[in-house]
């Protein structure tokens, strides 16, 4: 540990940094300029520091209906997030049994995820209007969401069950345990940490969303989808206020998802409680 | 029952939720968008036939030709950056960072971003770009230029710097997780050899990091071909790409127009990752 750096460490340490301001710079900027005086622009000079832009979100009048929207991409959100984790595991466990056909569907997923998304948005749009359907967020919406989560949850799954020792399960078997109750309390525990990433990659996949849920969700907008509506007639820096509003959510939801980590890191190192 | 038949059974009953729901949702739309382009229309609806005025009409315009030409210099540039990027970045943390702790943090400080939205980032270029924003006035107070660049917002070097700012880290991630499966040992053995730093760098890290490199290249190509949204935004609307061409085919409620012009570009997407896939079995490298 004690050996010399070489003198390209320190050229990379300096392009890393260079990077990560690149990356976070643009946040942070409109995350103070969202605290501009009333009179403020959209660019510095500061005018003044107020909270007046976030006090501004909570007048209907000013951003139209941005809570109506938030607590449905959240509801949205949280629907994925489930389905994401029950189906990419069900998907994971049926790829360990290697059934004939699963390249199909392997390819199926692959394409999923590769597909342009205004391809699902147009076809999507277009298959709910010729079985005369409504498109709607939670059907429609939810649905086109999910082509681009699952293929997430699978791949992280896949990639959890190649490194899984099968040697727990037999052992379960072993000792006796139906098939329902290894998975029960042998599986589950053991990729418990992998399922919390599962859990937040379907969240916020969902809860950013804009491309395929564009034609999707029908007469009530997602949040990406009314951020974005605001992007052409609002020219205040309440636009930055609600930017870092979400910007501050999402950073909660992954420090959630880093503090389940942990938990249940911890769990799995413990011996198993005997019942 | 056979074990063989009952496996094949077990394994489609438990991929059963995944196959109902790619099939409502990715299949049948493809098959609908498929179906659709031929159909005809009017200027409000649109009504079943079978006919080709759809692609004959795409095919001929001379705006197809410069919008795939525009939309393929998108991708060549954003995929040169975010390669050139991305790989540099994944070789410091993965082979200059020695502690896996140190590791895991500044590769979750990469990532973060992925998990915010993105018109929120796009949006965040503003104040930077600006006909008064931060890169003008730094500028100017330096004396480098003496009027504001028109040039920075609302242009297509906006909308690159958006695509390479967006998905950089869709090209680190395989590439990262590519290079952490390199044998230590082989770079040992060659610096035994007497291979100097750059020459690891090309012969052993580059040709094993070829999976990785495929992987986010897929994504990166696939991203920028079908956008919209980003080219829009950042062009400030001055600017086309095929995804933008079909949203406004969308937007005028030209479903069959759309759909054909939807097709060519899936087609075209199909054509450049069959070719990527050439290099890189993606079954392996899970």
């Amino acid at each position: 540990m004690s050996e010399r750096r070489p003198f390209s460490f320190y050229v990379l340490s300096v392009f890393f940094a260079v990077f990560v301001l690149f990356l976070y710079g643009p946040t942070l900027t409109i995350a103070i300029l969202s605290f501009q005086g009333p009179s403020g622009g959209l660019t510095f000079p500061m005018n003044g520091t107020s909270i007046h832009w976030f006090k501004n979100l909570f007048e209907q009048q000013a951003v139209g209906d941005i809570w109506g929207s938030f607590r449905r991409s959240v509801t949205l959100g949280l629907m994925v997030m489930v389905t994401t984790v029950v189906v990419s595991v069900l998907g994971g466990l049926a790829f360990r049994t290697h059934f004939r056909g699963s390249s199909l569907v392997f390819y199926m997923v692959v394409g999923s995820l590769i597909i342009p998304s205004i391809l699902i948005s147009l076809g999507v749009g277009i298959l709910f209007n010729i079985v005369d359907l409504e498109v709607h967020w939670a059907t429609s919406g939810f649905g086109s969401q999910l082509t681009w989560a699952l293929p997430f949850g699978l791949f992280i799954m896949f990639a959890v069950f190649n490194r899984f020792d099968r040697s727990y399960e037999e052992a379960a078997r072993d000792l006796g345990a139906t098939p329902w109750q290894t998975i029960r309390h042998v599986v589950i525990p053991i990729i418990a940490p992998s399922l919390i990433g599962v859990a937040l990659f379907g969240f916020t996949l969902s809860y950013d969303e804009f491309a395929r849920t564009l034609l999707t969700a029908g007469t009530f907008n997602t949040l990406p989808l009314e951020i974005y509506g605001m992007t052409t007639s609002v020219t205040t820096p309440v636009l930055y206020a609600l930017g870092t509003l979400t910007t501050v959510f999402s950073f909660f939801v992954i420090g959630l998802a880093i503090i389940g980590f942990r938990l249940a890191m911890r769990k799995t190192k413990q011996p198993l409680p005997l019942d | 029952m056979g074990t063989q038949t009952r496996q094949t059974l077990k394994g489609w009953l438990l991929a059963s939720p995944l196959v109902v729901i790619l099939s409502i949702f990715l299949v049948l739309p493809v098959i609908a968008i498929v179906v659709v382009s031929f159909w005809g229309s009017t200027a409000y609806s649109y009504y079943p036939d079978f006919q080709f005025e759809n692609y004959t009409f795409l095919l001929t315009s001379s705006v197809t030709l410069s919008v795939y030409l525009k939309t393929f210099m998108f991708t060549a540039i954003t995929w040169l950056l975010c390669f050139l990027i991305g790989f540099t970045v994944a070789y410091f943390l993965a082979f200059h960072i020695r502690s896996l702790p140190v590791q895991i943090l500044l590769f979750m400080i990469c990532t973060v971003p992925f998990w915010t939205s993105n018109i929120i980032r796009m949006i965040s270029w503003i104040p930077f770009l600006g006909r008064n924003g931060i890169a003008n006035n730094t500028l100017l107070s330096m004396g480098l230029i003496d009027q504001p660049l028109e040039w920075l917002l609302f242009s297509e070097f906006a909308v690159i710097l958006a695509f390479v700012h967006l998905f950089t880290l869709f090209m680190i991630v395989p590439v990262f997780n590519s290079m952490m499966r390199i044998d230590r040992s082989l770079i040992e053995a060659a610096r035994d050899a007497g291979a100097s730093g750059w020459q690891i760098l090309t012969n052993v890290i580059l040709p094993l990091t070829k999976p990785g490199i495929m992987i986010g290249s897929i994504f990166v190509v696939t991203l920028v071909m079908g956008d919209f949204i980003t080219v829009r935004f950042m062009s400030g609307g001055q600017s086309a790409s095929v995804g933008r061409v079909i949203s406004n085919e969308i937007g005028l409620l030209q479903y069959p127009a759309a759909s054909a012009s939807a097709v060519v570009l899936l087609i075209t997407v199909l054509l450049m990752i069959s070719i990527m896939l050439k290099f890189v079995d993606i079954r392996k490298e899970l």
